[in-house]
């Protein structure tokens, strides 16, 4: 539809609207500055809710609520601490996220890469605990982020007991879970020093044919006789 | 009687390319497109599921409101300018023009469809991607026979849309809403918790559920099945037909 000219447009209502935007502009920068009250994480709310909110639609519940986690440390311009989050809180949301989303790997990279970087050894903790928790329900999909989470244990925080029982978890895990991950136990025993419980464990894996690659056997076979010149 | 359905059918399709509703449809994409283009730069990992995720869902949403005004409002502008009751002064029934009309927007829903469902094909399976459109072609069926329903019944747009969005609402969270009403916290005995009990146990009998219509989890997992989408046809040939079955009781018994 052709319109008139711009010259049919009464002067009064030009000015008006120039006016008007200007004073727009003039009011939103006379806006005072927002609080900086810094939030604290709150406790999420149930699955169906969260469902509900997006209209039964929980993948994309899923997807909204991690960008949103992720990106609560940043408020207001300010970065906040990990130390400032509340790791149980945090733990929650994880599990009702990947609870919407289970074929999402999404809150297992936050949880082995992201909140691990807080210092400190408990908050740590959780999050790895997280990841065994999730490992256990779904051991063929989650492997690697509970691989993730034995080295974290063993280098990050120095608890060689909990990575031992991570370790032992990836042995006793799904079909997918490859022979190399499953032998992560073999050297954290020694770490520990546990060598009568190594030697049984790298018996018991060639003794049931759980190996097949020859160099692999011939290493453990090796490993084995070595332990075997240590015992008393 | 064919002629006529046919007839304004057409007419239908020619409005809608004449009131710029699929360039409006490209726009919105365009604006859905700059969205996700943002999501995807704040994501660590996944970013292709969510990029898809998040598209697809908001262009359903966008099919679902686009169909459903543009046709309360065509309707609608139909009554206020008398051209019903110029067309119904011809030698034509009441149920051709329905059908008619119907006809008509159906054939838009499925070009919206095509067009939103093609688009989504960069990042997703193809399979999953038919079934995806399949879904949202019935999706856009079911809502598109509402909005004629309630435009025919209301004369009025703001009622019409009003319903329209309740009726959505309602009926892709009615799984969410039979969870909650079911679960242990809410298991009361009391009159006004067997009422609400009822109440949502009657609303799931009647609605059809759209939250197992369209899924945005098959494009990104690759989890759709015929099974689904022969499902999701069944219960649409079933709402369609009854939801064309109240417009025509309605609008052979208006006093037109």
């Amino acid at each position: 539809m052709k319109q008139r000219t711009l010259n049919l447009v009464p002067k009064p209502v030009k000015w008006l609207l120039a006016g008007s935007l200007l004073l727009q502009i003039f009011v939103y920068l006379q806006l005072p500055a927002k609080p900086t009250l810094i939030l604290e994480l709150p406790l999420p709310p149930s699955y169906e809710q969260l469902r509900l909110f997006t209209l039964g639609d929980s993948v994309v519940a899923a997807k909204l609520g991690i960008l949103w986690l992720q990106s609560f440390d940043q408020q207001q311009g300010r970065v906040l601490s990990y130390h400032a989050l509340d790791y149980g809180i945090l733990r929650q949301w994880l599990e009702l996220l990947l609870e919407l989303d289970p074929h999402s790997h999404y809150p297992l990279l936050l949880a082995s890469q992201v909140y691990v970087s807080v210092g400190t050894p408990e908050k740590v903790r959780k999050m790895l605990d997280f990841v065994y928790d999730a490992y256990l329900k779904y051991p063929d999909q989650r492997w690697p982020w509970l691989l993730q989470a034995t080295v974290l244990a063993k280098h990050r925080i120095k608890d060689l007991p909990l990575s031992l029982k991570y370790a032992q978890a990836l042995s006793k895990g799904g079909s997918n879970v490859p022979i190399w991950a499953q032998e992560m136990q073999v050297f954290i025993l020694e770490e520990m020093g546990e060598l009568e419980q190594m030697r049984i464990v790298i018996g018991g894996m060639l003794a049931n044919g759980q190996l097949t690659d020859p160099n692999e056997i011939k290493f453990l076979n090796e490993r084995l006789k070595a332990l075997e010149q240590l015992s008393p | 009687m064919i002629n006529y359905v046919i007839s304004f059918s057409r007419y239908v399709v020619i409005e809608a390319l004449h009131t710029r509703l699929l360039v409006m449809s490209a726009i919105l994409l365009g604006m859905g497109m700059g969205l996700v283009t943002f999501l995807g730069s704040i994501t660590i990992t996944e970013t292709a599921a969510t990029q898809s995720s998040f598209l697809a869902a908001f262009l359903r949403i966008i099919a679902v409101y686009t169909m459903s005004l543009w046709v309360i409002t065509s309707v609608a502008r139909e009554f206020h300018e008398r051209s019903i009751d110029l067309w119904l002064s011809f030698p034509v029934t009441r149920g051709a023009f329905v059908v008619g009309k119907l006809l008509g927007f159906g054939i838009v829903a499925v070009m919206m469809a095509v067009f939103y469902g093609s688009i989504l094909g960069w990042n997703a399976p193809w399979w999953q991607v038919i079934i995806w459109t399949s879904s949202l072609i019935c999706e856009l069926w079911i809502i598109t026979n509402l909005s004629l329903f309630c435009v025919l019944t209301f004369q009025h747009a703001i009622p019409s849309f009003s319903i329209v969005l309740g009726f959505y609402i309602l009926a892709r969270s009615i799984d969410a809403l039979q969870s909650i009403v079911h679960s242990p916290l809410n298991s009361g005995i009391g009159l006004m918790a067997q009422i609400t009990l009822g109440a949502v146990e009657l609303l799931a009998t009647l609605l059809p559920h759209f939250d197992r219509f369209t899924r945005t989890e098959w494009l990104i997992y690759n989890t759709g099945t015929v099974m689904d989408l022969l499902h999701i046809i069944g219960q649409t040939a079933v709402y369609v037909t009854l939801l064309t079955a109240m417009s025509l009781f309605d609008f052979y018994r208006k006093n037109l």
